[in-house]
Order: C-alpha cells, then structure tokens, then sequence
C-alpha cells in the first residue's frame, strides 16, 4: 500500500509498504530516518518515542499506515548537528551519552516533557522518563541533562517543532 | 602444597616499548580532563550509524533458524519448501560451511550451525536470507527440522554427578569425583574447568564459623542496540563485514576459520555498538551473515528482534555457591571454604576465564590465611553464559560478603569494623599468594563510604517516594529501612599468563597550517568513551588540540578486547607509546630544522618547546609536507597461569576496588523494595576523564543493582521463560536511585599514568550493599538473588540470620 504522511516537516508518499509493517520500519528502512531506536520493537524501552500529531508515542507499535495523513516528528526534526536544540545540547554537555541508543528517544520525551511542564522536579522527571531504558548511565546524567535542558530554555524559549499545537 | 613465599611478578622483558613520561603541562582536553564525546552530537541528532541502521542498495535481510529444543538429535533437515518462496535467495545450513564448523572464544566447540546434535534452546540451525525481513521469517519457519528431543541436563552439580552439598554440614565437600550419571554432552565430559586453591591447614579450627548456601540467577547484558551487522561480499571471494562488536580480530580469526579465508579476504569494521557489557564479545551474526553475502553474492544485514537477542548471545553464569568462613574472637579471618558452581551452558564461551576469576577473586578483598576453594564450570543444556561486566567476581561476591554480615552478626561487631579489619592493603597477598603492589585502599573506601552523609528519612506523605510508588501500595505502613555496605575488588586485563596487548597508529601532518593527529586503532567503543581517551591522550603527548579518531577496522592490529575493563590500559598504553614515537621523531626533525639538538624538548600547545629557551618552533613549520606515523604494539606486563592443584601464582595484572552503601525502604507486607540511596566510593589510579569514570561507576553500579532485585533470566527444563523486556525487567529511572560517588585516585606504578581499569569493579559490590541492606531491613537471611517479593514476605520458609535472635 502507499502511505502518505509528514515527517519533520515533509510529505512522503512511500510505496509497497505491508499491512504489517510498524511506523518505526517505515521511518529506519523506507524512509532513511534510523535515528528513531529499534532496542525492543515491544513498546517496553522508549528508544523508538516519536511524536506522531504531537503526542509522543512509540514508533514500534504504531502500524505504519496509521500514520497516513498525520504529522510525525522525529529526534532528527527537533535539531540538527548544525543547530542543536537545547535538549540535545543539555545531553551532550552533561555527559547523558554513552553508547546513545537510548538518547533519541529519552530527547523526544524529555523534549515532551519540558513542554508540557517547564520546572519539574527531580520526581516529576523520573515519572516522565519511566518508559524510557537506559543501560549505560544509571540514569544520573540524563537527569542533569534534563534539570540543564529545563534551566536553558526557561532562560531562552526555542520554537516547537513537534507539530502539537497548531 | 603452597609455596612458602607470596608470589612475586614475573621478570619483565627488556626494553618496554614507552619511555618514561616527558614533563607534561595541563592540556585542554587532555589527560585528567572531562574532555566530550566525538561522537555525541551524532548521538543526539540520530544520525551516528549503529549496527542496526547500515542500509545498502539491493541488499538481502538474513534471518536464522533457531533449535525449539535444548536438546535433541536432528535427524534431518529440509529446507525445499522454503528455499521454494518467492523473494528468498538462499536457504543454508552446516553443509554450507566451508572451513571449520564448530568455532570459540577459548574452545572451538560451538557449531557454527548446528549438525547431529542441537544442545540448547534457540542454538541456530539454518540460515534464511531474502529481500524483506518478513519473508525472510517466513520461509525460516518453512525450514522443516526433523528432531528426536532428548532429556535435558539442566543443573551445573548434576552435570558433573556432584551431589547437593549438605547445608547444614560443618565441612566442605570434597567432590572431585565424576560420575557419569548425566550424559556427556561434549566427547571429553561435563566439566569446562576445575579450579582448585590450597592454601595452610586444611583442617584449620576458628572461634566462630558461619556456613551459607547462596544462588545467583542468571543476568542478561540487556544492551540496548541489538545484535547487527552487513556483510557485503567484495566479488573476488572475500568479503566485508560491518558489525557491533568488542573485539574485532578474535571475530576475524573465528569467522576466517568458519569460512576457510585468509584473514586479508575478511576485513571487519566497526558499526556503531549499542552497549555491550561483555555479551559481544562471542559471535552472533558473523559468521552468518558472511556465508549468506558469499552464497548470494550480495550485501545481506542481519538484525536481531529483541526476542532473538536473549537467544543470540551469552549471559552471566548463573552460580551456587557454598561458603564456610571461620573467624577469631576478635573478628580475624582463620579460613575461608568455598565450592563455587557456575552453570555455562552448552557450550563453552569464556567459562575458562570465568571460572579463573570467580575462584581466584572469590573471597573478597579480605587477607584470608587458611584456603580451600573448589570452583567448577561445567557444560549443561541451559542457554551458553559466557562474559558479563563483573566476570566471576560478580557472583562470588554476593555470597562472601552475605558472609562477612552474617559473620559479624554472630561476633556481634559492626559489619564494616569486621570488613576493616580483615581487609587488604597494599603489601597483602590475595589467595593465589599473590601480592599487591600497588595501593589497596579496602578500608579507606569502607570509611569514606561509612562518612558519607545519610538520606533523609522516609517521606511517607509522597507516593512516589514509597516502595510500590504511584501504585498506592503503602502510605508508609509495613515500610522498615535497611542500610548494608560491601566492598568488592577486581582484576583488570587478561590474566592468567595471556599474552595481553593492543596496537596503536598515531599519524602527525599538517592540515592548512595547523598540526592534526590522526590515532587509528582496532579497540572497539561501546558505549564507554574510549574514543574520547584515545584523543585525549593525543593531545597531552603530542600537544596538539585536533585529533581524529580513525573509524575502527582490522586494517590495522589488534586492539585486543573491550572487555575485563582494560581498554583505558592497554590501548591507552598502546595510543601512548606510539605518541612517543612520533613525538621523538617530530624532535629529530625539528633538529634538522633548527640546526641543533636540544634536549629538553617537549610538544606543547602546537609548539615544539624548549625548557630553557620557550618555542622553538611551531609543529606545523618543522613538519612542513612530513608525515610522521607510527604503529605501535603496546603489552602490559606478564602475568603468568596459577598452579593447577594449589592454585598460586602471579596471576593478574592489576586489581580494582570499590565500595558500596545502599540504603532501602522494604514494604515488608508486600516484599516491595525502594532504593533510597546508593553510594560509591572507588580507587581509579587516575581519572583520565573524570565525568566518564563517574558515568561508568553509575552505569555499573546500576546493573549490580538489577541483578540483586529484578534481573534473572528464567529457565525452566532448559529453555528460557522470558526473552522480553516485558518479563526480563532492568533498572527504569524510576529504580534507580540517587548515586552520590567519591573518586580516589591512589597512582598504580605499574600502569600508563597511574590509572585502574575503571567499569567492572562497581558492578561487583552494589548488589551485595543493595542485599545486605534488605537483608538490615526485614532480619532475613535472603539467599537468593536476585531477591522476590516472596523471598520477603514468606519470610517463615527462609531462614533467620545467625545471631540476630
């Protein structure tokens, strides 16, 4: 079937995709964005969390054709190696990265996260991170990347480029 | 019997391969530097290229065919009707193994595909490569394997015909003897390894004795990025490969093996790894891959579902352990016995070196005088275990440090003071009578550890704050807390006499005018910064800010493995020595260049600089259009193999310690467990980058703690009951708790700027802290781990701690 859906931005018209085949097989394997993490295709890890109309989801168990005629926002459109956005900045300078499979995902939640709720508290983070596993950090790090992403952006609004409101 | 003297380090070779350390200024991104990642902004962007995202144009997916059983006879297999599918390419089983067809880590014992006999549950049988993954699992499940199942042997001790120790019995047992009540599952027996230490009186007498049974299950790496890799074949024969991996030659040597290639027909590179914590290092779709690209002749990718990965690579040996400690009156060690079984599973990994470590690490960073210890790794159908962060040591400690507790509890001491006072210092032997000769702070760490200030108390009033959290399982009622301490050590690097090393290539030019260093090794990143090392100590040897890191490839030599928490030694040792080569020759040139010899030179700053007279000269004028490049085999020094019937010798390069307190709230009532706090104090040496030591002792410390209250692979009849992250449950943010972390830094002589082996050792004592403060919590003895809820609340079936009552 063809799907036809916007994805940071821009429309696609993808051909011959399966009935069964998941928005995060779409996106890595027919659409060349692998930014978005395939770490349990479960829905259990997070590593896969896009925004689809805004609302974060995981990629791996939403059916690709769901997504026909919706807004898809991925780690690679919320910034890019030229322009960072300020999440992506505050895992970098607080060393939130180790191998990083984890981080695009743990960046668009944390991304979610800051939007809905500018000054959360060290509880609040770990509630909103819950769904999102990471191996490497013991999660002290990316707790310092979001308190520095939070403390940045209160300081310097960015625009929102999820597609939410609008 | 034991020699009379400790065993002291082997004589060096002559002429190591490093000078000694020229002055060295303090250098932005240098050494001792919290210098960034090279690769983070790729990271945060999605854009860094891990194992699973490589794509080629017209390439095939691979998919494996795996054994439902964990143990059968296969008496035929037909692949026709799925070779038969429309949009597969290739159908493959053992026929189509050209080379060698069984392959291993220390043991060639493994199938590369499997022929006569599977032995566990999930070993691959076939390969499927067509051009989507989908039908690719289809037409796997068309592979018809005709199996007659055969009983399987499921438990270490029964492999070997050993009978279950007596709990209750005041001795070890001295089993030594095989049965053959199972049946061999390998022509030479059950048994992998047997290590045996004798040190003293074997009929040693103490004051105070304490005996316990312990069970540790079996943990998954659980890395993140899944198993993956692209073999391309190159056309002439031989082929590429791109794959995540820890130790790219010993992939090369196996997959040339299988394939019956020269090691120049496969050259491997490294695709971005996904964590590893040792569950890499055996091959998974190497091998595979390779013979479907070769049969196909196209590219084909590989990529594990999270399923498949439980199935497709080696986990942490699951043990049972019998310990007997005696002690004086005043708490002094007399003897420590200790029968230490680690099932490994069907075939056999690195059960050797695991085995090594857990007998010869396991009683603990404790001077001990009198010592019989008995470990055992044998073959079973249960799933193969092989490398995990910790390797060894990580089982043993949870039993000898539920020792140490239980045995202050019965002199009634304070577990720390008894931990003090028994503790190893620098100038101690440790059970394979070899000494340390280096610093061995074990008490200071417990003491720093005991200062540390506590968290405040139980905050009821917050949900989230309460074992159970928003589930509303308790406002505070039923919730006791408990705080345990423990301290572990381990070795660094291979040990045992294994001719350790790893190669650097460290290329100088001028780049526009400006000086660039170019550091090209084979060691694998993961995860844990080591490209950050390798550039930070470019840029304190050679002075020179910009420093590119080499994409890592067999093109140059063996790296050797990130495993053992040994990269930052021995490729950083390696990366050093060859910046001293360059660095001489940039001083020969910058002779010619300045008409004479100085020698008080040093490269500082792009500058080539005179103690006495300042610059001389900038680096990129005295290079000019020269390249200055040199290869480098860097070893660190010998170790040599311990005595078979008494176990001593120089057996380990270097040891790593770290310390533990947890601090839990337990909800007695319902067997719920809130890590309030987990603090660690460790000896690095030297911190070459401070904030990734810290991030490594967090990470580490985290997976101890999994193992200790949620992580266990479980098997019954041999075959795994939970293969999903739905059921095999690892640490969320919400599990872990605040990780306050004191970093010494006591110089080790021995090792390229004073530094120790960082990544394994708080892996080792933060489950043991975590049990021991449940265990302070509900006065349980808790055996198992990791610990149940049921553990817990049925406390009536297990037992109460010695003296407590």
């Amino acid at each position: 079937m063809r799907v036809t859906t916007t994805v940071n931005g821009e429309r696609y018209d993808v051909d011959d995709v399966w009935e069964g085949e998941s928005l995060l097989y779409m996106l890595r394997e027919r659409m060349g964005l692998p930014g978005s993490k395939n770490a349990c295709e479960q829905g259990e890890c997070g590593s896969c969390t896009v925004y689809l109309d805004g609302l974060p989801v995981c990629a791996c168990l939403v059916a690709a054709g769901q997504a026909g005629g919706r807004q898809v926002t991925t780690v690679e459109g919320l910034g890019s190696a030229e322009d960072l956005h300020p999440v992506q900045q505050a895992f970098i300078a607080a060393g939130a990265v180790q191998c990083g499979f984890c981080t695009p995902g743990l960046i668009v939640q944390t991304h979610d996260l800051l939007r809905r709720d500018p000054h959360p508290d060290d509880a609040e983070i770990r509630e909103a991170l819950a769904g999102n596993l990471c191996r490497c950090t013991g999660y002290e790090k990316i707790l310092d990347a979001v308190r520095l992403a939070a403390e940045t952006m209160s300081a310097a609004p960015v625009d929102d480029p999820s597609g939410a409101a609008s | 019997m034991p020699p009379a003297t400790p065993t002291e380090a082997p004589p060096e070779p002559a002429a190591p391969a490093d000078a000694p350390d020229a002055t060295r200024g303090d250098v932005a991104g240098g050494v001792g530097h919290s210098a960034g990642r090279p690769d983070s902004t790729l990271k945060v962007t999605g854009e860094f290229a891990y194992g699973s995202d490589l794509w080629m144009d017209n390439m095939l997916w691979g998919v494996t065919v795996r054994s439902p059983h964990p143990y059968a006879r296969i008496r035929s297999i037909d692949i026709a009707e799925a070779l038969a599918t429309a949009g597969v390419f290739a159908v493959l089983t053992h026929e189509d193994v050209p080379g060698e067809k069984t392959y291993g880590l220390e043991v060639a014992d493994q199938p590369v595909l499997a022929f006569d006999v599977v032995r566990y549950q999930g070993e691959p049988v076939a390969l499927v490569a067509a051009d989507h993954p989908e039908i690719a699992r289809q037409a796997a499940k068309k592979v018809r394997v005709d199996y007659e199942v055969l009983e399987p042997v499921t438990d270490a001790r029964a492999a070997l015909g050993h009978a279950t120790p007596d709990l209750h019995g005041d001795q070890a047992g001295q089993v030594t003897e095989l049965s053959r009540a199972a049946p061999y599952l390998h022509p030479e027996g059950n048994l992998v390894r047997h290590l045996k230490i004798r040190v003293g009186d074997p009929d040693p007498v103490a004051d105070v004795v304490v005996v316990g049974e312990y069970d540790v299950g079996m943990q998954d790496q659980a890395f993140l990025g899944p198993e993956a890799g692209l073999a391309v074949p190159d056309g002439v024969g031989g082929v590429d490969l791109y794959v995540a991996t820890q130790w790219l030659h010993v992939d090369q040597r196996q997959i040339c093996a299988a394939l019956g290639l020269r090691a120049e027909q496969v050259r491997l590179s490294l695709a971005g790894v996904g964590g590893a914590f040792g569950g890499r290092e055996d091959l998974s779709m190497h091998v595979h891959g390779c013979l479907l690209a070769l049969h196909t002749g196209k590219p084909v990718k590989m990529v594990y579902n999270r399923e498949e990965s439980f199935f497709g690579h080696v986990h942490r040996h699951p043990a049972k352990m019998r310990y007997e400690h005696g002690a004086d009156r005043d708490g002094r060690l007399v003897y420590v016995k200790a029968e230490i079984y680690l099932d490994g599973g069907a075939y056999a990994s690195s059960t050797p070196a695991v085995v090594g470590n857990a007998g010869t690490m396991g009683l603990g960073p404790y001077v001990v005088p009198n010592i019989h210890v008995d470990c055992y790794g044998a073959y079973t159908n249960n799933p193969p275990c092989g490398a995990m962060r910790g390797f060894g040591s990580v089982q043993t400690a949870f039993a000898y440090e539920a020792q140490m507790d239980k045995l202050a509890a019965q002199l009634g001491m304070d577990p720390v003071e008894l931990r003090v006072r028994n503790a190893m210092a620098e100038g101690s032997p440790i059970p394979t009578g070899q000494v340390i000769d280096s610093a061995a702070p074990v008490a200071e760490l417990l003491q720093r550890l005991r200062a540390m200030p506590l968290p405040s108390d139980l905050d009821g009033a917050d949900l989230r704050h309460l074992p159970g959290g928003v589930s509303n399982t308790t406002h505070g009622e039923g919730v006791r807390r408990g705080v345990g301490y423990a301290v572990a050590y381990k070795n660094v690097a291979f040990s045992e006499g294994f001719d350790d090393y790893s190669t650097a290539r460290v290329r100088l030019e001028a780049v526009a005018g400006a000086p660039q260093v170019t550091v090209h090794t084979a060691a694998a990143e993961v995860g844990q910064g080591l490209v950050t090392v390798e550039q930070q100590i470019c840029r304190t040897e050679l002075g020179v800010d910009t420093v590119v890191v080499h994409p890592k490839d067999t093109q140059v030599g063996s790296g050797g493995s990130t495993s053992a928490s040994r990269q930052t030694y021995v490729t950083g040792g390696a990366v050093r020595a060859a910046c001293h080569r360059v660095r001489d020759r940039v001083f020969a040139l910058a002779a010619a260049y300045l008409g004479e010899t100085l020698d008080d030179l040093r490269l500082e700053g792009g500058n080539i600089v005179s103690q006495t007279r300042g610059a001389v000269g900038s680096v990129a004028d005295v290079l000019g259009t020269e390249v200055v490049e040199e290869t480098t085999q860097w070893r660190h020094r010998r170790t040599e193999p311990i005595d078979p019937e008494t176990g001593q010798g120089f057996a380990h390069v270097q040891f790593a310690f770290a310390a533990h307190r947890a601090v839990v709230d337990v909800d007695v009532e319902l067997g719920l467990v809130k890590v309030v706090e987990l603090a660690c104090t460790q000896d690095v040496g030297k911190a070459i980058n401070p904030d990734a030591v810290v991030g490594q002792i967090q990470g580490g410390s985290t997976q101890g703690m999994g193992l200790a209250l949620m992580e266990e692979i479980q098997i019954s009849e041999g075959k795994i009951r939970n293969p999903s992250f739905t059921d095999y449950l690892i640490p969320t943010i919400l599990d872990t708790p605040p990780m306050p972390i004191e970093v010494l830094e006591y110089a080790d002589p021995h090792a390229p700027y004073g530094l120790r082996g960082v990544g394994e050792a708080p892996t080792i004592s933060s489950g043991p802290a975590v049990m021991a403060a449940i265990r302070d919590a509900c006065g349980l003895e808790l055996t198992k781990v990791p610990v149940r809820p049921e553990h817990i609340v049925d406390g009536g079936a297990d037992r109460e701690v010695s003296g407590t009552d």
